[in-house]
């Protein structure tokens, strides 16, 4: 295909056009966006990406995002070492440590299997986990991966990996959304919701 | 909506029954869900904020769900989804690995097979019986099964009972479509078949397919799914990326 735009144009319309979620009218959109603002916005833009390329690694240990060879989070020896919560994603650990409800270790498996993108178990960090498990203190490793099919396979595979090796195995549980209704909740949601449900304290 | 060039009215919402064949991720919280319909072929539609924790859409729209849907049909090549029902979400499928690896590879296989908007009722039945059988039982037989009632689909009617090539009545011992099926030593081409598969696959194509689904777990069973597999991608020109992929 001939480019109607000039080669710097072109150039950057395709390097946006690779990033995860952005099609070429995105592309293009955000290309002339950058052609429009002031030169100093747009330096610094570019100085930000590299900059985080420069400065940012992945944690040796678990794989999140690091300034250094060791995350903070597993820097911080207050945290308790006998639980790994396995992530798909970085920023997965970011919401669960929103909730305030974790106190232990993480684990980024960088991706979850998709047998249709022909994504595996070897293009993941999952020889890594089976390392630290066989190294640390581990007593129980929380499959924490999304809760669609990708998410479920890798938790699936994860926990017939994990058997035979002696740790408790736990998967977070699927339940309703806080603050939504029931009539709109789909039958697997509300299926294991049922399924989970707990004695009420009579207060 | 405008109307379009020629004056007809650009815009439909319209009614299917569909199994959800795959899903690509769009922008910030959206889907493209591919799907098999009933009624229209195989369609491509935008789910949007299907990635929500509270989307409406909740989980009807993952891979394998059978679905009543309506869809509104604009000027592009992706219709949107605007309803959603769940006829059955499969649970036991999702929950076992081991069926999940097999749903996944009919799904990767159907996907590559169907045509865009080109109905083909007996398509969506044979998917829909396999996964309901699949959900149920998960017979060993079920993908290689699949597999050659699909090729049969397509028109291949593999010669099975003697050699394709000389006519001798055997030993048959290898098996290659392009050469119309088995053949005998010194004809030999493709690769090898075992006489137990060669059992099977007569089963499978002579219209007793209920039966091979009854057998056991085996060799002969696992040969079977691989040159079935090899068979159509071959017939696809292209591999199926999910077979063997989560194999123990
Ligand atoms: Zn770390
Ligand atoms: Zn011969």
């Amino acid at each position: 295909m001939n480019s109607v735009y000039t080669q710097p144009v072109q150039d950057l319309i395709d390097e946006l056009g690779r990033l995860p979620g952005i099609g070429p009218k995105s592309a293009q959109r955000i290309a002339f966006h950058l052609l429009k603002v002031p030169e100093q916005d747009a330096v610094r833009l570019a100085h930000a990406i590299t900059e985080a390329k420069r400065r940012v690694q992945f944690c040796e240990t678990c794989f999140n995002i690091s300034e250094s060879s060791q995350c903070e989070l597993c820097a911080d020896d207050r945290r308790d070492v006998s639980m790994i919560c396995v992530v798909e994603e970085p920023k997965d650990i970011v919401a669960v440590e929103k909730t305030q409800e974790y106190r232990g270790r993480y684990h980024v498996l960088q991706g979850a299997i998709n047998p249709i993108e022909g994504i595996g178990p070897d293009q993941l960090r999952v020889r890594e986990l089976l390392e630290r498990i066989r190294d640390e203190a581990v007593k129980e490793i929380i499959l924490c991966t999304n809760p669609n099919i990708e998410g479920e396979a890798t938790a699936m595979y994860l926990a017939r990996l994990l058997s035979p090796v002696g740790v408790t195995v736990t998967r977070i549980a699927s339940g309703l959304p806080v603050g939504g209704d029931l009539e709109y909740a789909d039958e697997l949601t509300l299926g294991r919701a049922l399924e989970g449900r707990r004695a009420v304290e009579a207060g | 909506m405008g109307q379009s060039r020629d004056g007809a009215d650009p815009v439909s919402l319209y009614s299917d029954h569909g199994i959800v064949l795959r899903t690509y991720k769009l922008g910030e919280a959206d889907r493209i869900v591919v799907l098999l319909t009933r009624d229209h072929g195989k369609v491509r539609a935008v789910a949007k904020g299907v990635r929500k924790t509270r989307s409406k859409f909740g989980s009807r729209l993952e891979p394998c769900s059978h679905i009543a849907v309506q869809l509104y049909s604009g000027r592009g090549e992706l219709d949107i989804v605007t309803q959603v029902e769940s006829i059955d979400h499969f649970r036991p499928i999702r929950e076992d690995l081991d069926r999940l690896r097999r749903a996944v590879t009919l799904l990767e296989a159907v996907d590559q097979v169907a045509q865009d908007r080109e109905p083909s009722p007996r398509l969506y039945q044979m998917l829909l019986g396999a996964l309901r059988t699949l959900a149920a039982q998960n017979p060993p037989l079920v993908v290689a099964g699949f597999f050659w009632k699909l090729l049969a689909l397509e028109g291949f009617a593999p010669v099975l009972d003697q050699c394709a090539s000389c006519g001798s009545s055997g030993p048959l011992v290898a098996f290659d479509l392009d050469h119309g099926g088995v053949l005998c030593a010194s004809c030999r081409r493709g690769g090898p078949i075992s006489a137990d598969a060669l059992d099977l696959l007569r089963l499978i194509l002579g219209g007793k397919l209920g039966q091979a689904l009854e057998e056991p777990e085996g060799l002969a069973a696992t040969e079977l799914e691989g040159i079935a597999t090899r068979a159509l991608e071959a017939t696809l020109e292209r591999r199926l990326r999910s077979a063997g992929l989560l194999d123990a």
